[in-house]
């Protein structure tokens, strides 16, 4: 290539080879044994036919929650997303030429602190189980103390996210029981796990099984001392209370559900919320408002002392890349909905899980909903069928049925945890009976 | 000049309209007294409501005050700001991506397995390593799940390994994951090439050493020519060698982190292999290691039988998770499609010309600045700022800001913190030898301007004005909810 010919003349050099003479000789590999690169035409087509075998929730319906929902996307977040001065760009170093972006962010802040009633938010982690990682070493920095209580009913894939998140400071994760009436916390149980080193409780609104639990608005008023983490899910927030307002000192969650796509589990938004006073321990990115040197209203990242890149390893996370994208698509979502359309998309997914969870209530051989509570969108069922083999027999009648939860809640192993939004229709929910009759 | 485009800046919740956003089944919703239990009632929302054609106006105006790798040259040291090529987009846009749950049945999502199944195997290839994991999320979380398996590997070996050996021009994110995974960190100085001092490192380590993390090239940009050195003398002390991947690209089909004898190896997905950055994410940040370590990788592992592929979850000695599901899929798409567009040659290539760009252009700016250390450098070097600092009272600060108003995003600034007034500038591949020229020019003419208040009180053609961040710090205003409490809603 003429350029290429043009800027070695110039440095006065024969060769491209000659820039990597630094490379011991010992340490250098052939060439690649990669096949040979292919035009935009035939990897376009190549990818498309390997992907062409998922089966997708467009094709058929889909039952499954358990933390990435099917849910409707308006068009305009995809449009802005794609947008390319937010999408190449990077971490807005340079805020001058990045008002754009930090704006979208601080926004997204501004979303996220109204839904969840606390002040002080993140421009994201990577999803909900990382928050709640992060959330974790937070308390132990506010408390210094080592142990933090979890319930039971939680994703398995949580636990074990948490469990190496909490593998570094050697805190101790201790797990408290679910009511197995109600679905939620067992009170009792909690009361008794705490103890003098605990430093933080962490409750889910809707919790694991889908169950909106009031208990949960009680806790910190009954342990005033110890550190209230709340994991939500932040469409329910259009109707539920927001956890700042019964003591949430952190508010943590998964924001896929505010118009991010399930991507096979990623990428997702991590949320991370927090009371104004614990700002400077918390972890990640944020964006602060000011002004330019005109007095004019700027934005730009701020208390960046926290960092990994100035603080190195007194940093509170290390996090660096995160999911910039995902927050502005989550505020371009919630400003589609506007208020009255999140709270009816809120109840919407209320009255549909409540429609189904009758539905199959109705046959005599499930249970369900098998807790006697309010659910958000996912409520669990006791099939008499293994749910495993239930879920292969919805399958091959072409619907994609719930998670079995014995992985995830050992006692729960006839159960199923089944999830439905605004996606399914009714006659979506009456083949979904009609199977589930016929497997019998 | 450049000029960016300048709106007001109120937000979206200071706008005022009715939203045109409808749902189906509207005769189905109940009074909230049968939805939700008393106490978790909510009273009060205050979210804007807009109609679509204003949320779009609001946003395409905002993203017209903010620059992209689309807009121009974005020369950000050790971020690696390509071109991102827009089939990649495409394809990760597809229903077949978009559209599948991380928990239906394997049977289900073969497509997606697969293609999962073969990134592995090129990153493993490229990265001359035994087995790769795609789970991390970005490079700093697959350092954390790197130090994660250093821990793993020496409590199976029976050994009490503290401390993690870093050098003090690594990037911010080693020490912070080391620290993060428990270890102390232990930051030794570099040698007067601006390489790893052996003599330092060999004092460093020891039997409480779990592993060295370093980034070769490293981020002056310079191939540290000793590796096999480090390699030996980090591995006779019993402790792993991590590589940092945030450099790979200077160094695809030249030499591989396996071939230095590397144990863990990240890699980020959207420096080099090209998946748009998003403004600060999503990345993917998937790590390689030596088969001795692969047992303790993240489950689930992805395996093939006969065609068939399953997760494999069965992996006693695995670490468990680092994150929910298997990796960022829709950027994984992405990758994989830009290594099968440039297959072995092309990738070869893009290394070729990342360092004939990066070195090009600082021939081109050497003596205009200084360039502290070595000449030699691959994909990324460093300039200092100091003799400007020194003559005209302009900091690499201000140079960086200079350079946005000629339409360049600015390069790093001020890391590594070896370097006085550092620029750490990485032009990519992606870029012609005629932007090459119009920076490098640019550069120049910042460092001859008559007028030093002219560079100083930069950037004057920017959305706005010199932000003042002291201010915002001092403020610590992260929300409209936290500035309408301070300043009861007034502007």
């Amino acid at each position: 290539m003429k350029q290429e010919s043009d800027m070695l003349k110039l440095m006065g050099l024969s060769g491209v080879e000659e820039l990597f003479a630094d490379i011991p000789e010992r340490i250098r590999t052939g060439k690649l044994d990669l096949p040979p690169g292919m035009s935009e035409m035939e990897v376009v087509r190549e990818i498309r036919g390997m992907l062409a075998s998922n089966l997708t929730c467009q094709d058929r319906p889909c039952f499954l929650g358990a933390g990435a929902y099917h849910h409707f996307i308006p068009a305009a977040v995809g449009n802005i997303i794609s947008r390319s001065e937010f999408l190449t760009s990077y971490t807005p170093y340079q805020p001058e030429i990045s008002q754009g972006l930090l704006q979208a962010l601080f926004e997204y802040q501004s979303y996220i602190a109204e839904l969840t009633g606390l002040d002080a938010v993140n421009s994201s982690n990577y999803d909900g189980s990382t928050a709640l990682g992060e959330a974790a070493t937070m308390c132990l920095r506010l408390k210094e103390r080592r142990k933090f209580l979890v319930p039971e009913a939680l994703n398995w894939e949580k636990k074990s996210v948490l469990k190496n998140y909490a593998w570094g400071p050697s805190m101790e994760i201790v797990e408290y029981s679910y009511d197995p009436y109600t679905g939620g916390i067992d009170l009792d149980d909690l009361r008794s796990k705490v103890d003098p080193d605990t430093s933080g409780i962490y409750v889910e609104v809707p919790n694991f099984f889908g169950v909106i639990d009031p208990l949960a608005s009680t806790i910190k008023s009954e342990f005033p001392d110890l550190v209230l983490v709340v994991g939500v899910n932040p469409l329910s927030l259009g109707v539920l209370k927001a956890p700042g307002d019964y003591g949430a000192d952190i508010v943590i969650g998964e924001g896929q559900p505010l118009g991010l796509s399930m991507n096979f589990g990623g990428p997702f938004l991590g949320i991370f919320a927090c009371r104004q006073e614990h700002v400077r321990k918390m972890p990640g990115r944020v964006i602060g408002l000011t002004k330019d040197e005109e007095g004019e209203r700027a934005f730009c990242m701020t208390l960046q002392t926290r960092e990994q890149h100035i603080r190195r390893s007194k940093a509170t996370s290390n996090i660096c890349t995160n999911e910039a994208l995902l927050a502005v698509a989550a505020s371009v979502y919630l400003s589609i909905l506007g208020q009255e359309g999140l709270r009816a998309l809120a109840k919407l997914n209320i009255t549909r899980a409540k429609r189904l969870a009758g539905l199959i209530g109705e046959i005599d051989e499930y249970q369900s909903p098998f807790f006697d509570a309010h659910h958000f969108n996912e409520f669990v069922i006791q099939t008499p069928v293994r749910p495993e083999k239930l879920s292969k027999l919805l399958l091959k009648k072409g619907i994609i049925g719930g998670l079995p939860l014995t992985e995830h809640v050992r006692a729960l192993n006839e159960h199923m945890l089944l999830s439905t939004t605004e996606m399914h229709t009714d006659e979506d929910h009456d083949r979904l009976i009609v199977a589930l009759k016929e497997v019998l | 000049m450049y000029r960016q485009a300048r709106y007001d800046r109120r937000l979206i919740m200071e706008k005022d309209g009715r939203s045109d956003f409808d749902l189906p089944f509207s005769d189905e919703l109940m009074e909230d007294e049968d939805l939700v239990p008393q106490a978790l009632r909510r009273e009060t929302l205050d979210l804007p409501s807009l109609p679509e054609r204003e949320v779009v106006r609001h946003y395409t105006n905002l993203s017209q005050m903010n620059y992209g790798v689309d807009n121009g040259l974005y020369p950000l040291g050790s971020c690696t700001m390509k071109f991102n090529p827009k089939y990649a987009d495409q394809l990760a846009a597809l229903p077949t991506v978009t559209s599948i749950h991380p928990y239906q049945d394997e049977d289900s999502v073969q497509g997606a397995l697969r293609l999962m199944h073969e990134l592995e195997r090129a990153l493993a290839i490229i990265s001359g390593m035994d087995a790769v994991s795609l789970h991390p999320a970005a490079g700093a979380q697959g350092e954390f799940t790197g130090m994660l398996l250093t821990k793993a590997y020496h409590v199976q070996q029976g050994g009490v390994r503290t401390e993690v050996v870093v050098p003090d021009s690594a990037h911010g994110t080693n020490p912070a994951s080391a620290a993060m995974a428990g270890f102390q960190v232990v930051e030794i100085p570099s040698s007067n090439e601006g390489c790893v001092d052996l003599e330092a490192l060999q004092a460093a380590v020891s039997e409480k050493t779990a592993a060295f993390m370093v980034t070769n090239p490293n981020t002056l940009g310079i191939f540290e020519k000793d590796i096999e050195q480090i390699a030996s003398i980090v591995h006779r002390a019993g402790a792993l060698l991590y590589y940092d991947g945030a450099n790979l690209n200077a160094v695809m089909g030249k030499t591989s982190p396996g071939v230095m004898d590397f144990d863990i190896v990240h890699f980020n997905l959207h420096k080099t292999f090209a998946t748009p950055h998003g403004g600060g994410g999503p990345g993917a940040g998937p790590i390689g290691v030596k088969e001795r370590l692969s047992r303790f990788l993240p489950v689930p592992r992805i395996v093939e039988r006969d065609g068939r592929f399953r997760f494999d979850y069965d992996r006693p000695d695995s670490i468990g998770k680092v994150r929910a599901f298997y990796g960022n899929f829709a950027v994984l798409v992405r990758a994989y499609a830009y290594i099968l567009r440039k297959g072995g040659d092309g990738l070869q290539k893009v290394s070729e010309r990342a360092v004939l760009n990066s070195n090009y252009l600082k021939f081109r700016l050497q003596d205009a600045y200084s360039l502290p250390y070595g000449e030699l450098r691959k994909h990324e070097f460093v300039l200092s700022a100091k003799k400007l600092k020194e003559e005209k009272g302009i900091r690499a600060l201000d140079v960086g800001k200079r350079l946005l108003d000629y339409g360049f995003h600015a390069p790093t600034v001020y890391f590594p913190s070896l370097v006085e007034e550092a620029l750490m500038i990485e032009p990519t591949e992606t870029e012609t030898k005629e932007t090459l020229d119009a920076f490098a020019e640019a550069m120049i003419r910042i460092a001859r301007e008559d007028d030093p208040d002219e560079v100083r009180s930069a950037p004057h053609n920017t959305s706005v004005k010199k932000v003042d961040e002291v201010f915002a710090a001092k403020e610590a205003i992260l929300s409209w909810r936290a500035y309408k409490r301070k300043y009861g809603g007034q502007r």
